[in-house]
């Protein structure tokens, strides 16, 4: 439970996806520029993550893995060269589920998620936490307190970031650094600031 | 023939896909760190791109619209995991280094975007171009910011050190900074500033003007 505990605390802040990590950039950048869209897109991000990671990992462990299916009686199998396809497969077909379940029974949610469902498939923090999970072997329940933490730390970072971004739109900023370059310094000094919690030991 | 020459070089800097696009900066901020890690990425997107766009434009007829994504998302998939292989076989350290960005390839949006906006539309050879040279542009980025990160980190690049560090009897301080995630935020940053100031067309409108009151309007 501990251990659970501080895996937790290191995926969230430690190793914070977006932040030391870089996934998930192009939409960390491109839709952080007001915080409500930036905690629907965050919202779901923990979604999927939470749901894509666990399975992949349990795709990976009983089907991909050198010799996983000896449950099956079959041995000396090995398919882990099928894991890249198989991960980007589940993570596409997981999000037009939840898209049509939305869609079906929470309308309000899909409303509010619905634009940003899509660009979840193309996000790299999604694979690049399934195949963090799978290099280091973690069990299932390890992979959801993974999938959840990775999720919540993406969406944090996104959050303050449209925050800062929505006051930042008022100051001086020189011609050519408007936009995108004064997002990128900011995003340095976030990613500085987080890099405090590296030094935490639990 | 000027025509080719332009889709090729145009994304270089005029179009460039990291600094105006907005498009593959996941991988351009990790692999950075070694130059040599940062080359053979560049290879493999490249390589990747290319034959991407053109396989995507060659049944671009045939694919129907509402399940375009799968189609792309497979094809990509695919040749990554060749690529993967591949760099397993005779790259392996250096693919050990690259860890999980190889396979991030995949959902690395310079691949999606440019099969989405340009191999869907246009024919074979075109697309290839359009792909080797937004390739090219993501290339120039990242080894430039490569070398600059080496450099500063370590005092050597690919491995030959240039600079004799302080811990051998030489002067420099690696700075250890630069070895580190905020430091590629930076650089890219500047690298921005540095384009856009030298191409002013690609400089974004600001929301907001500070407005200038003049010394007499105040009463």
């Amino acid at each position: 439970m501990d251990s659970l505990f501080t895996l937790f605390i290191q995926v969230v802040f430690v190793e914070n996806l977006a932040l030391s990590f870089f996934l998930g950039m192009c939409t960390f950048l491109a839709v952080s520029k007001k915080v409500d869209t930036a905690i629907g897109l965050g919202a779901a991000v923990i979604v999927v993550q939470a749901l894509t990671v666990p399975i992949n990992n349990m795709i990976f462990q009983y089907l991909l893995k050198p010799d996983a299916l000896e449950w099956a009686g079959i041995t000396g199998v090995n398919l882990e060269f099928l894991g890249l396809i198989s991960y980007i497969g589940v993570i596409a077909a997981l999000v037009q589920i939840l898209e049509m379940t939305l869609d079906k029974f929470f309308p309000a949610l899909y409303h509010a998620l619905g634009i940003f469902l899509p660009l979840i498939t193309v996000n790299c923090a999604i694979l690049g936490g399934t195949l963090f999970v799978v290099r280091r072997d973690y069990d299932f329940v390890q992979s959801v307190v993974y999938g959840v933490g990775s999720g919540l730390g993406w969406a944090l970072a996104i959050v303050m970031l449209a925050g800062l971004r929505e006051k930042l739109k008022y100051s001086d900023v020189p011609d050519g650094l408007q936009g995108l370059g004064i997002t990128f310094i900011t995003v340095g000094l976030m990613s500085m600031a987080f890099m405090l919690f590296g030094g935490i030991q639990l | 023939m000027s025509v080719d020459k332009r889709i090729v070089l145009d994304p270089l800097v005029d179009t460039n896909p990291i600094t105006l696009q907005m498009l593959g900066i996941c991988s351009a901020l990790a692999v950075t760190t070694s130059l040599a890690a940062s080359l053979l990425m560049c290879l493999a997107l490249t390589g990747v791109l290319v034959a991407s766009s053109a396989s995507i434009s060659l049944i671009r007829k045939q694919i129907p619209t509402n399940i375009r994504i799968i189609v792309q998302m497979t094809i990509i998939a695919s040749l990554v995991i060749v690529v993967d292989q591949l760099l397993r076989a005779y790259a392996f350290d250096l693919s050990k280094r690259l860890s999980v960005f190889v396979g991030l390839i995949i959902t690395n949006c310079i691949v999606m975007g440019r099969a989405e906006a340009y191999a869907m539309k246009n024919p074979v050879i075109p697309s290839m171009l359009d792909g080797l040279g937004n390739g090219l542009g993501y290339s120039l980025v990242l080894i430039v910011v490569a070398v600059i990160r080496e450099f500063f980190g370590t005092g050597g690049l690919l491995g030959y050190q240039l600079l004799p560090k302080v811990t051998e009897g030489g002067w420099y301080y690696p700075n250890g900074l630069m070895m580190l995630a905020p430091s590629a935020f930076f650089i890219i940053g500047l690298m921005i500033w540095a384009f856009r100031t030298w191409k002013p067309a690609q400089v974004e409108k600001p929301e907001y003007r500070i407005s200038h009151v003049h010394r007499t309007e105040l009463s």
